[in-house]
């Protein structure tokens, strides 16, 4: 096909580009680690009261002052639990599941991002380095209540004797 | 000479875009409430709607399932019968189409007015409108249908009288959007008859959430280059012609409309890159499509410039920047093009920011998304299409536009309003606002002074908008009643530099075959993860109403 000489030289320069930029992001999520969320197993959302390890919702300490775990449990309109404290330099995991409708998660500040979709089991890691206050948001419309729809997270100085 | 035997269809052309424009009128209005919402003035009450997002449902329904499904139904046609100068081939097809459309639109906005369905434009299960809503939208589609059937056979009746000859331009990329359309139809038309109808009829207790999700974003994305390529044939075909400049290559506007027939649907799950249910591997794939589909519009960017550039210096613009002043900027319809392309470069650079997998963390489901596809299907779909109809209602009529000041304050009100709104949306994003959320009555109070300023220029560039959309709408109605003046309005179609005989048949003429690669493609990316999915899936989901 008989394409212009500057065309040609626009719509190789187009092609490098999105390679470059596609090459770039693949880097940073399979080799950099900055992956995008992945299956976390299946649970009934009427049984989620009954089910390990939503049956006892909240945080555990996996190693103190380092790991953590959250189990929380979404549904309309708030995040069980509300509030969650942890030391700062603490890398948290969330496992979350939602109870009736679909609900988002998003932690400001952090790229902390998943659907909460009944039925799925959802997987996000968070380090909190610094001292300070985080929000929880859902963001994904899920009723007339959805905009009261959050939860607070405390990262509390670390205390010196774990430094 | 056509004009008489176009006229059958052309009534029903008529009356589908005054279907769409009347849909587009009260989208834009809840658009106005909700932006006024973040100033936290509340318009809902005095109109008797329960809530912003019973609001929002309408806007979102009316706007792109409605308007858009309603004006392609028009403007190819039209398009198609003049490309072909014949009349659509099949009989009462116009009608159908257009009756299909009016029972379906009337159907899902009254089960939204009587609040039995806020469930949003997405309808994501377990939140469960009424049967009707479905159903409406159902006729919607069906309706789209139609059209495409219609073009189709009209496109055959073409060739047979023709054989061996290129099908003309503007009718080949009409059939290719119908055909791409129809294709990636499939997905939504599973998920409504066969998951939702029977659940929320009763019929099936449970259903699966992350399977209608994945089914509902196979149609999802194409659908934009649906609401798109209408915008594109007028940008590559019509907008020359307009500012005195040419096609640059006929079978490259083709190729281009290939390779959106291929790419435009195997790239859903870029809208789930969050979703807990689909691999990350599927993910990658996806994002790698989605960066392809990318490409067609970067071809188009370059061809559509050059294309006015030619315009441009003909008309004695000097420099490299001096043939921009020349064009006919005191034409709503070229000016409204002109900046609903602007807009465009804006929405494809933040779309790209949205389909850039781990990237997409960052902006998913919070009010980055709004600002940038108010760029994309609000700017340039949407203006577009209103620039469309400073040529379109005069050619249907013959009356001579109405109220030409009025059109271009319609216009730079519309664009100056959706820099701002975009802006505004872009930085509460960012600043991790989320999308479509009630502000006015939100409770996360610390938060909402961090996005108060995202909030303010959200409420003002839609208000502009709305104004903007307000003077389209008094042009129109002014045009109808008060137009005195008689003229002949032909639609434009610019001549190319480089004919399709320049071309590969492959291109200019074997739409079977692509066709063909274009569903492999779709099983390619769909059948093994379904397949795989379906071994585990998840029917759990009981229906809630939730507000």
């Amino acid at each position: 096909m008989p394409i212009e000489r500057s065309e040609r030289l626009f719509i190789n320069l187009s092609i490098v580009m999105l390679v470059l930029f596609f090459i770039a992001v693949l880097t940073s999520a399979f080799i950099g680690g900055l992956q995008v969320p992945a299956p976390a197993g299946t649970i009934d959302p009427a049984a989620v009261n009954q089910t390990p390890p939503f049956d006892n919702p909240g945080l555990r300490e996996l190693v103190p002052g380092k790991r953590y775990e959250v189990v929380m449990i979404a549904q309309t309109w708030a995040f069980i639990p509300g509030e969650i404290r942890v030391p700062a330099g603490s890398e948290v995991t969330f496992r979350i599941t939602s109870r009736d409708v679909i609900h988002g998660f998003e932690i400001t500040g952090k790229n902390a991002n998943v659907m909460l979709i009944p039925g799925q089991i959802s997987l996000v890691k968070v380090k909190f380095d610094e001292p300070g206050e985080h929000y929880i948001i859902c963001h994904e419309y899920c009723g007339v209540g959805h905009q009261t729809m959050f939860a607070k997270i405390i990262v509390e100085p670390a205390p010196q004797a774990a430094k | 000479m056509h004009q008489r035997a176009f006229a059958r269809d052309d009534t029903y052309i008529k009356w589908q875009l005054a279907l769409g424009f009347a849909a587009l009128f009260l989208g834009i209005l809840m658009g106005l409430f909700q932006g006024l919402d973040r100033m936290g003035i509340d318009l809902y009450k005095y109109v008797g709607l329960k809530s912003y997002y019973q609001g929002l449902t309408i806007h979102g329904v009316l706007n792109v399932l409605v308007f858009t499904t309603a004006f392609n139904g028009a403007f190819l046609p039209y398009v198609t019968m003049r490309a072909l100068k014949r009349p659509m081939a099949l009989k009462g097809g116009t009608a159908i189409a257009f009756w299909l459309m009016l029972v379906g639109v009337l159907l899902a906005t009254w089960k939204i007015l009587d609040n039995s369905s806020t469930v949003l434009f997405t309808f994501y299960p377990p939140l469960q409108g009424h049967p009707l809503f479905y159903l409406g939208l159902v006729l919607v589609v069906v309706s789209s249908w139609v059209t495409f059937l219609n073009i189709l056979l009209t496109t055959r009746a073409w060739k047979q009288d023709h054989p061996g000859e290129a099908l003309p331009l503007q009718a080949f990329i009409s059939l290719v959007t119908y055909i791409m359309w129809f294709i990636a139809s499939m997905g939504v038309a599973t998920e409504v008859l066969v998951l939702i109808l029977p659940w929320s009829l009763g019929i099936v207790e449970k259903t699966d959430p992350q399977l209608a999700r994945t089914l509902f974003w196979l149609t999802g994305h194409p659908i934009v280059y649906f609401w798109l390529l209408p915008a594109y044939v007028s940008w590559y075909t019509m907008l020359p012609k307009q500012v005195g400049g040419k096609i640059l290559s006929d079978p490259l506007v083709r190729l281009v409309f290939i390779l959106f027939l291929l790419l435009s649907t195997p790239v859903g799950f870029h809208h789930q890159y969050t979703d807990p249910g689909v691999p990350p591997g599927w993910k990658a794939m996806h994002a790698l499509l989605t960066f392809s589909v990318f490409f067609p519009s970067m071809i188009t960017a370059y061809s559509v410039v050059a294309s006015l550039e030619i315009g441009g210096r003909k008309a004695g613009g000097k420099g490299l920047f001096g043939w921009i002043w020349k064009l006919p900027w005191g034409d709503p319809a070229v000016t409204a093009q002109l900046l609903a392309g602007l807009g465009f470069f804006l929405g494809g650079v933040s779309g790209l920011i949205n389909a850039s997998y781990n990237i997409n963390m960052v902006i998913h489901n919070t009010a980055f998304v709004p600002g940038h596809f108010h760029l994309t299907v609000g700017t340039a779909v949407t203006l577009t299409a209103m620039g469309i109809m400073y040529w379109l209602l005069p050619a249907l009529t013959g009356k001579k536009l109405w109220g030409r000041g009025l059109a271009l304050a319609n216009v730079w009100l519309w664009f100056i309003g959706v820099m701002i709104f975009s802006r505004g949306q872009m930085a509460g994003g960012l600043e991790g606002m989320p999308r479509r959320t009630w502000m006015a009555t939100a409770t996360y109070l610390p938060l909402m002074e961090t996005w108060d300023i995202p909030n303010k220029m959200t409420a003002i560039g839609g208000t502009l908008m709305f104004l903007g959309g307000m003077a389209f709408f008094a042009v129109m109605v002014g045009t109808l009643l008060f137009s005195r003046e008689r003229v002949k309005v032909e639609m434009p179609a610019a001549e190319a530099i480089i004919g399709p005989e320049k071309g590969s048949p492959l291109f200019t003429k074997r739409l079977d075959v692509w066709t063909v690669v274009a569903v492999v493609l779709i099983l390619i990316a769909y059948v093994p993860y379904l397949v795989n999915y379906l071994g585990d899936a998840a029917f759990v989901a009981t229906g809630q109403r939730v507000w």
